[in-house]
């Protein structure tokens, strides 16, 4: 085989966010027509690295070249112009427009001071048509699907002169089924020499469809391999560099026999199909699956924040009724939403009154009025116990970290004295600082007898905290994993109910 | 030792904070000085105060709605319709009937509030965008109060009724104490009960409140009830003042009333509000109205006021959240 021939060198690429470092002289090269895998857990540096390929942050130093020549991206623009686009992980279509004019957005075809609608019309169709796509271009977006918003996505970075396309974790919100769709598309578009860069932190996908790796943690290059050198325990070495130990507290088992919750045949809506499963009291229970398999609509369900279809659910043996929130804060529940902003803390409330939330008719009130001196030696006292940092307990929480926000979460939850505490991905967006005392928090938890579910993608998360784990898959259980059983490889398979290395092809 | 806590103190004063106080206190200085020696006359305070609380108690209601996310368009026609259905309501009873004027008001307070209820109850339960809700009803209760009247004024029989309106107690006219007293009891309930508590979280981000365990159907039904019960209210003080309701009575006063609450520093988009705020806004209003006329501005042009300045105050509300 000839030399492969560099389209893309980037050298000492560093990036600095008000003097805080994400990216530290990362150096490699990107060969014309390969699909490149970026790997790296959340925070590594992934999605900074691409926004400067394609032009919306700006490098700090460091230099990039194309085609050998010295290359400036100073904007979304000129990238595109140099032939480099991006699909995002959120998308960017306006819903009331249709295919072929999202396709041009930005881009459209004139005629005169008029919009040429049936020309732009055409050649979308052709455009779709090469890139193999069943859509139809007439058709509004607010009508497709999440995959078939991303194809229009992919046309709409292909429809110039593309040469580098960047998937920004393509994977998430996709079904399995999807995915593989994704990767048939994905090698068409090798055979038309199409470079690609594929960002993610799934390393089953990574190996699947990539040609080479490269690996970036805490914001510096670790390596760049050939996929066929590789093997996924090594990939997950290098991405994580340490051991979970030094994250998580050594585990214990402090389960007592009885169960404090029980669950049977749940159903509701297409995500939650049949789901039974039960929580001893005391056990740090975790669920496992991908984005979408349907965890956090199971435990919505539970908490009454969804209507059920059918299904029986048991607190300590007894079958019980609960049609909303406060049902199941009377029933000893609590629900830490994954949707840390918009389905949990009041942005505009002080730490006092986001502590005193739920809790406040049952505890802060003198007759009809709050008692508001008993509510701020409440919240002094979770601000000691969480070890939250804020300037004064009447800062508003918008000023807040993420981690402080999440201790303010949890410290209101607290405060209804659960008996169960369902935790949604309950160290997302926060530094590891706070994700650690979050992780003693729960140990502390159970053993206060305190019994813990917690969802998590992370699978690190659930393999170094959970006594057992349900792995979910498209609104079913897949599995129940007993600790000996928690590893990776059948978290993966659950997840996905495909066994490594045996993924066919769509 | 004092003079330091006084001097930390001012430095810890930031204006931004107070910028309410202190538009209020500049606007009395400029009408004392161009309104010498008028202005602070007793009788003109007490007028201002009185020609301001008709739809200054309603705007005390609409501060709820307004903090809950939603507004309240119907509250102009809904002041005619109940006074209006208020006096047919007395006139059941004797010329004399004491008694039927303290049922009348009681009535028009459950009225109020029944109509109130009927917004809410769309707004909240059918989860359909207030401001359609409320442009319906508006449209429905002036159409009904036209057709029960025959597009006529409706009179009062009642000999006493006129006296409710235009009482004045220890030197300040009726409607002035009842806009003062609900102002309070709506401060309070605002401030210091788990009701304003949910309201404000509600008003926040509804999906927070429906996950921290509130019923949010109940707090967001709630305030277009409140507002229904204030506009019960003003139209007992106001067609107990005429001694009769006019099916055209109470045109505009959803723009005064939204008006107040909005230059008392009220978020439009909810979650953030102040009862006292909108009295100090609803009376600022009636400052500069009464300036105008004493100025001799043309009452066509006192409109276009009103105007400027609700765009000045919805102006410097935004400018204050993107600092």
């Amino acid at each position: 085989m000839d030399e492969p021939k560099i389209l893309l060198s980037l050298e000492g690429i560093v990036k600095e966010f008000s003097s805080v470092r994400v990216l530290d002289r990362v150096s490699f090269n990107i060969r014309e027509g390969e699909i490149m895998g970026l790997i790296g857990e959340n925070g590594a540096g992934k999605s900074t690295l691409m926004k400067i390929l394609s032009g919306i942050y700006q490098k700090t130093e460091g230099t990039i070249r194309m085609d050998g020549q010295l290359t400036n991206i100073p904007d979304y623009i000129t990238a595109k112009r140099l032939g480099i686009g991006i699909v995002p992980q959120e998308f960017n279509l306006i819903n009331y427009l249709t295919v072929f004019e999202n396709i041009f957005l930005g881009n459209e075809i004139h005629k005169g001071l008029l919009l040429d609608k049936s020309k732009m019309r055409e050649q979308a169709k052709a455009q779709l048509e090469i890139l193999k796509m069943p859509l139809d271009v007439n058709k509004y977006i607010s009508e497709l699907s999440v995959a078939e918003k991303q194809m229009v996505e992919i046309a709409k970075a292909m429809i110039l002169d593309t040469r580098v396309l960047i998937f920004d974790e393509p994977t998430t919100t996709l079904t399995p089924v999807e995915v593989r769709t994704l990767f048939s598309l994905m090698r068409k578009l090798k055979e038309k020499k199409v470079t690609m860069l594929f960002v993610s932190h799934k390393l089953q996908e990574v190996m699947n469809i990539c040609d080479r790796v490269t690996v970036l943690r805490d914001g510096k290059l670790v390596s760049v391999d050939e996929v066929a050198n590789l093997d996924a325990n090594i990939l997950a070495k290098k991405m994580v560099g340490r051991d979970f130990s030094q994250v998580f507290p050594p585990k214990k088992d402090r389960r007592a026999e009885e169960y404090v919750l029980e669950v049977e045949n749940l159903s509701s809506g297409n995500m939650v199909k049949d789901v039974s499963f039960s929580l001893h009291r005391g056990e740090i229970l975790g669920f496992a699956g991908l984005v979408g398999s349907g965890r956090t609509e199971t435990m919505e369900a539970v908490m009454g924040l969804r209507k059920l279809e059918s299904g029986e659910i048991r607190i300590k043996g007894k079958p019980v009724r609960i049609r909303n929130a406060k049902d199941a804060v009377s029933h000893g529940l609590g629900y830490i939403s994954e949707d840390r902003q918009g389905k949990g803390i009041v942005m505009n409330y002080d730490i006092i009154k986001n502590i005193s939330l739920i809790s406040l008719k049952d505890k802060y009130m003198k007759g009809f009025l709050i008692d508001k001196k008993a509510e701020t030696a409440a919240s002094d006292h979770y601000i000691d116990e969480f070890n939250i940092v804020a300037a004064s307990a009447k800062s508003e929480l918008r000023f807040f970290s993420g981690g402080n926000q999440q201790k303010v979460y949890l410290a209101r939850w607290m405060d209804t004295d659960p008996e169960i505490l369902i935790l949604d991905e309950p160290t997302r967006g926060i530094d590891i600082n706070a994700k650690r005392e979050i992780y003693e928090f729960i140990h502390r938890l159970s053993e206060a007898r305190i019994s813990c579910i917690i969802i998590s993608s992370e699978m690190e998360e659930i393999i170094g905290m959970c006594n057992r784990a349900y792995v979910m898959r498209e609104g079913k259980i897949a599995s129940c994993l007993n600790e000996d059983q928690i590893t990776e490889e059948n978290i993966v398979f659950n997840a996905t109910g495909i066994k490594k290395g045996v993924e066919k092809d769509g | 030792m004092g003079e330091n806590k006084l001097l930390s103190s001012m430095k810890k004063f930031r204006f931004k904070d107070h910028s309410l106080g202190m538009a209020f206190l500049i606007l009395v200085v400029i009408a004392t000085i161009l309104g010498w020696p008028n202005f602070l006359k007793i009788r003109n305070l007490t007028n201002i105060l009185r020609q301001i609380s008709y739809t200054g108690i309603i705007g005390l209601g609409m501060t709820l709605v307004i903090i809950s996310g939603g507004i309240d368009l119907s509250v102009g026609s809904m002041t005619a319709f109940v006074g209006g259905i208020a006096i047919y309501f007395l006139n059941l009873f004797g010329p004399e009937s004491i008694w039927g004027i303290v049922l009348t008001f009681l009535f028009a307070l459950v009225l109020g509030s029944l109509c109130g209820a009927l917004n809410g109850l769309l707004v909240a339960k059918f989860k359909m965008a207030p401001f359609i809700v409320t442009l319906g009803t508006m449209s429905i209760f002036r159409s009904l109060i036209q057709y029960f009247s025959n597009a006529g004024t409706i009179l009062s029989e009642n000999m006493d009724y006129g006296k409710l309106g235009s009482g004045v107690l220890l030197g300040l006219p009726i409607p002035v104490w009842c806009f003062f007293i609900v102002g309070i009891l709506l401060h309070i309930i605002l401030n210091h009960t788990s009701f304003g508590r949910y309201l404000c979280a509600t008003g926040s981000n509804e999906q927070v409140a429906k996950y921290s365990a509130i019923n949010i159907i109940i707090v967001k039904w709630l305030p277009y009830i409140i507002t229904g019960f204030t506009v019960g209210m003003t139209a007992v003080m106001w067609s107990s003042r005429l001694n009769c309701i006019n099916p055209s009575d109470g045109a505009g006063y959803e723009m005064d009333a939204i008006a107040a609450v909005v230059i008392g520093g009220t978020l439009m988009s909810g979650g953030k509000g102040s009862v006292i705020g909108t009295m100090m806004g609803a009376v600022m209003l009636g400052i500069i109205n009464n300036m105008l006329v004493m100025g001799g501005v043309s009452a066509f042009l006192q409109q276009a006021v009103k105007g400027f300045v609700i765009i000045v105050a919805v102006l410097l509300q935004y400018n204050n959240g993107n600092k």
